[in-house]
């Protein structure tokens, strides 16, 4: 293999009055900036699902079951196009939202399915007399989750958190579907553009490598800073 | 909500439309898992092998596959190929070697774990009766690894018929494609998106109860 390299093709102007590195890292801002608002999404209804499924009320076990089926058993591209199209034609107000909105709550509510199983996997590896302690101590059910169980809980799955996070870098590249002008849809249509496909996906492989090392330090540092004094996760 | 129409789930159209994408759906997933699971079978033999020499290659080759999008590897794939070969696969194609070689990272962690999970004395006992470390593989370790993660190996799998749908990137016709198809031809992509879903869920609802039953099997044998 002879390929002639042209790493000059970032500095190209795009015809828009900017280059293709502009282009590249504002899409990587796109990237990020799902990522992020996805999952703040995915924590809070995660948390909220994964809390229902383990309270001591069938009927609110029930919902967050069916809620973690109905997320977890449908590909995350058909999710957006349901967000997309699906949607709004059943709630026309919804027609308005501008689709990077959608593309939120679709990948949000995707990988909240997948958080609220951890959340539940990690109140159920407490012991139960922690529950106990807490009615012991007259706290109500909302006060014991709140000030025992949470806190104990969410240290637990702080590894688990992390992969998820990491994978919510991973997925917001469905976005490109519906036109969000991130790096998968920038790698698509640069490379349309400039036929320098080999440099411009390098370049973007380059950029999700980094965003997922960064999210990998970041929690590994949260994780440091929480951890639950006496157990083995702590022992320096 | 009034205006839905569903009369384009019919028989013929389903048939003309969607059949063959399901096919090509299902046929990508049962390659990618048995080329997967063999290429990651052998990847996590590399990596616990203990010679540097096959064990960094294969934890590069684990680690920067499982840190990109599937998405971009589909990219890449249908790129490079083209150029390695000196003519264009077909989408299709793209799709299967793309699959089979990003999964195979993925079931690669899998065996890796269930190979880990047999006690140590198996090997010993291995050893003991004389058997070379590709025969103590082949009737002693594997077979047990094998079992342990089947239950995780197939929840893999579930998750791969879903990433079929990604194939999207490139236009290949999956089963995704073709309830798009159909709903572009006769205007209605609303009611087959919502088909789309529909069909996904069962396919992976249905599935993922069977894991769950022998998931408890596997336990009560173990």
């Amino acid at each position: 293999m002879n390929y002639r390299w042209d790493w000059q093709v970032y500095l190209q102007d795009t015809g828009g009055g900017q280059t293709y590195l502009q282009w590249m890292m504002s899409a990587w801002g796109w990237t990020i900036a799902v990522a992020i608002l996805a999952w703040v999404v995915a924590l809070a209804f995660g948390s909220l699902i994964g809390v229902l499924r383990t309270v001591p009320n069938k009927g609110l076990q029930l919902f967050g079951n069916a809620w973690v089926e109905l997320f977890r058993n449908i590909p995350v591209l058909v999710q957006i196009f349901l967000w997309y199209h699906v949607i709004p034609a059943l709630i026309p107000p919804m027609k308005t939202l501008p689709s990077f909105i959608l593309v939120v709550f679709a990948l949000g509510f995707f990988t909240s399915a997948r958080v609220a199983e951890q959340v539940r996997a990690g109140i159920q590896s407490l012991p139960r007399g922690q529950m106990m302690a807490g009615s012991a101590m007259g706290l109500t059910l909302p006060q014991t989750y709140r000030y025992v169980i949470l806190p104990m809980a969410f240290r637990i799955i702080l590894p688990p958190l992390t992969s998820e996070a990491m994978n919510i870098i991973k997925n917001s590249s469905v976005a490109f579907a519906v036109s969000i002008s991130e790096l998968i849809l920038f790698a698509m249509q640069a490379q349309e553009e400039t036929s320098r496909g080999i440099e411009i996906y390098l370049g973007v492989t380059g950029l999700y490598i980094v965003s997922a090392f960064a999210v990998n330090r970041l929690m590994a540092l949260i994780e440091a800073n929480v951890r639950v004094p006496g157990t083995i996760g702590a022992a320096k | 909500m009034s205006n839905f129409d569903f009369s384009v789930f019919n028989f013929e159209l389903l048939r003309s439309f969607v059949a063959s994408g399901l096919i090509f759906s299902v046929q990508l997933t049962f390659i990618a898992m048995l080329g997967g699971i063999m290429i990651g079978t052998l990847l996590a033999l590399m990596r616990l092998s203990g010679i540097k020499l096959f064990e960094i290659p294969a934890r590069i080759y684990v680690d920067g596959l499982r840190s990109i999008p599937l998405v971009m590897v589909i990219l890449w794939v249908y790129l490079l190929i083209p150029l390695f070969l000196g003519r264009a696969i077909g989408k299709e194609l793209s799709a299967i070697v793309t699959f089979t070689i990003f999964e195979a990272a993925y079931y690669s962690e899998i065996m890796r774990a269930g190979i880990q999970s047999i006690a140590r004395g198996q090997v010993h006992a291995g050893q003991a009766i004389g058997l070379s470390y590709a025969q103590n593989m082949r009737y002693v370790i594997l077979p047990q690894a094998f079992r342990n993660m089947l239950p995780v190996l197939l929840t893999q799998t579930i998750v791969l018929f879903q990433d079929t749908s990604l194939v999207y990137a490139i236009g290949a016709y999956d089963l995704l494609h073709g309830f798009e198809t159909l709903g572009k031809n006769y205007g209605r992509t609303v009611e087959t998106y919502l088909g789309a879903a529909v069909v996904y869920f069962i396919i992976c609802f249905s599935l993922s109860t069977v894991v769950k039953q022998l998931q408890k099997k596997i336990a009560i044998i173990r």
